[in-house]
């Protein structure tokens, strides 16, 4: 398996805090990798650090091939990893319509045929040309959130990062845009990394999966494992029982 | 059920009314429930009027809104003629209030202490070191290690699970008779959420109060509660026995219960709601 992104000893610090603490992660093409942890895990941050929005001061990071370090990322990078983001709400421009949010990308990364690109990703998402020139207030949540994944998809990228997209949702519409995300994977072959604090979430949408707390892996296994209860870590287990809701006594 | 002579409160049509300047929204429609001193939760999407009706409750509706039954009492009291002075004094007393998230429903300029000690000097006639000993005492209750530091610090200090566990401290304070929370557990991490939930539980039972618990998670409501009232677009679609939620009649009920991704179960594409427009009606 030839690994679409591949981390070794990724350190990232905030002043004296160490968000991530030697962190190695290989996700091979076309996998669907899974994050889960609690928050201060440092699992949002190595998406960030991954997607050049926070920088690393060890380690490298791989993608496709091509070696990245710290924050500076090119062009090609974005063309081949793109993210969706867990607010839909803070994440798509107020001021700007649907179609100028699909339009800036294709700009910047000089495509021509703007038009039938915005009209086929809106239609990718189950949005009609309708909702083209509308406010991403005029919009509900659920809809938000196809409108990122449409702008993350406009670029064909190889691998998308997603970060806890659906936990600012309804349980229905979430239902439906991990159906999404899904169709988009089979459609495109994509590569997926997704973190999310929910193990069901996950153990859907992933193959492989990451266990992390305070900076670090604590282990990685197969999302097959959670059903048997195949895992080492004692934190795993804390998180599989506290995924299956409350019990008295 | 626990339910004795009496209810707690009794809601009976129960509607409110947002008007906007495409007309009157309603946001609650109709409802109707009464509960003793039991666990009730209230389960919908959000927009459902979930939240609109535990705040009709607490008398917390915005002035603007328009707020109307054929009655809403609790205990002697009758909520819809009820001055707003007597109100306030209900409020905090009898009927208390936690919220999803301790960052914004706590004073973040007044130490958790003093929040907790003014909750019982507005209520209850205490000397001060009187009420500073009952404030640690239920700081404790809500198993807060230490107590005496948690008391001096200011909300931003303290992370969320403990931040909602002082919320809660400050509602049980003055041993209220109905505590409605609203998300109470939404904002915190997996593994804290069972643990306040656990304190929540243990103190529920231990001081008789009925609770009205809110959330848009049906299966953690129905773990948590005896009854489980599920509203969509502003009406009761059903009501039932968290037991016997497997049963449940209503497709929204049953689409909801379905549409959660779960470990072991293999369903690609997970099933969606199909939303009938009879539903709402």
């Amino acid at each position: 398996m030839t690994s679409a992104l591949s981390i070794r000893d990724m350190v990232v610090t905030y002043d004296e805090f160490k968000a991530l603490n030697r962190v190695n992660l290989d996700v091979g093409q076309g996998e669907s990798f899974g994050i889960v942890g609690e928050s201060g895990s440092g699992k949002s941050t190595l998406l960030r650090a991954v997607a050049g929005l926070a920088s690393f001061e060890e380690g490298t990071l791989t993608v496709n091939g091509r070696a990245y370090s710290g924050r500076s990322r090119d062009k090609q990078f974005y063309r081949t990893v793109q993210m969706v983001f867990q607010d839909p709400y803070g994440s798509l421009h107020p001021r700007q319509t649907v179609d100028r949010l699909l339009l800036e990308p294709l700009v910047i990364h000089g495509f021509t045929d703007v038009e039938p690109r915005i009209t086929r990703a809106l239609d990718e998402v189950g949005l009609g040309a309708g909702f083209r020139f509308r406010y991403s207030h005029q919009l509900s949540g659920g809809q938000r959130q196809r409108i990122a994944i449409a702008r993350a998809l406009i670029l064909e990228p190889k691998i998308l990062l997603l970060d806890e997209p659906t936990s600012a949702l309804d349980a229905s519409i979430q239902a439906e845009i991990l159906n999404l995300l899904e169709q988009a994977r089979r459609d495109r072959n994509l590569t997926f990394v997704m973190v999310s604090h929910d193990l069901g979430v996950i153990s859907h949408m992933c193959e492989r999966l990451a266990v992390m707390k305070g900076g670090e892996v604590v282990e990685t296994v197969p999302a097959k494992a959670l059903e048997k209860r195949e895992f080492s870590a004692d934190y795993t287990r804390q998180l599989l029982v506290a995924s299956e809701g409350f019990r008295r006594g | 059920m626990r339910t004795s002579g009496a209810p707690l409160l009794t809601v009976e049509d129960l509607r409110v009314t947002f008007p906007t300047r495409t007309g009157e929204v309603q946001a609650v429609r109709g409802v109707s429930f009464s509960l003793g001193k039991e666990r009730l939760g209230i389960v919908g999407e959000s927009g459902s009027g979930k939240s609109q009706t535990g705040r009709a409750i607490m008398g917390l509706t915005p002035s603007h809104a328009k707020i109307t039954a054929r009655k809403l009492a609790f205990g002697g009291h009758d909520l819809l003629t009820m001055r707003k002075a007597e109100r306030r004094g209900l409020r905090g007393r009898q009927v208390a209030m936690i919220l999803q998230d301790p960052k914004y429903s706590l004073n973040p300029v007044m130490t958790i202490g003093r929040q907790i000690v003014e909750t019982l000097k507005t209520h209850e006639k205490v000397s001060t070191s009187e009420a500073k000993q009952r404030a640690l005492a239920m700081l404790e209750a809500v198993q807060i290690r230490d107590p005496q530091r948690v008391f001096d610090l200011y909300p931003h200090e303290v992370s969320g699970g403990m931040g909602q566990r002082a919320m809660i401290a400050m509602m049980l304070v003055c041993g209220p008779d109905l505590l409605i929370a609203d998300e109470p557990t939404s904002a915190l991490d997996v593994t804290v959420q069972l643990e306040v939930l656990g304190i929540l539980d243990k103190l529920v039972s231990e001081r008789g109060m009925g609770l009205i618990f809110i959330s848009h998670d049906l299966r953690l409501v129905s773990s948590f509660c005896d009854r489980v009232l599920v509203m969509y677009a502003g009406r009761i679609v059903e009501e039932l026995p968290s037991a016997d939620l497997a049963n449940a009649q209503h497709p929204y009920t049953r689409g909801l219960l379905n549409c959660l991704p779960t470990i072991g179960s293999d369903r690609h594409p997970l099933p969606v709601l199909d939303r009938k427009p009879e539903w709402a009606l």
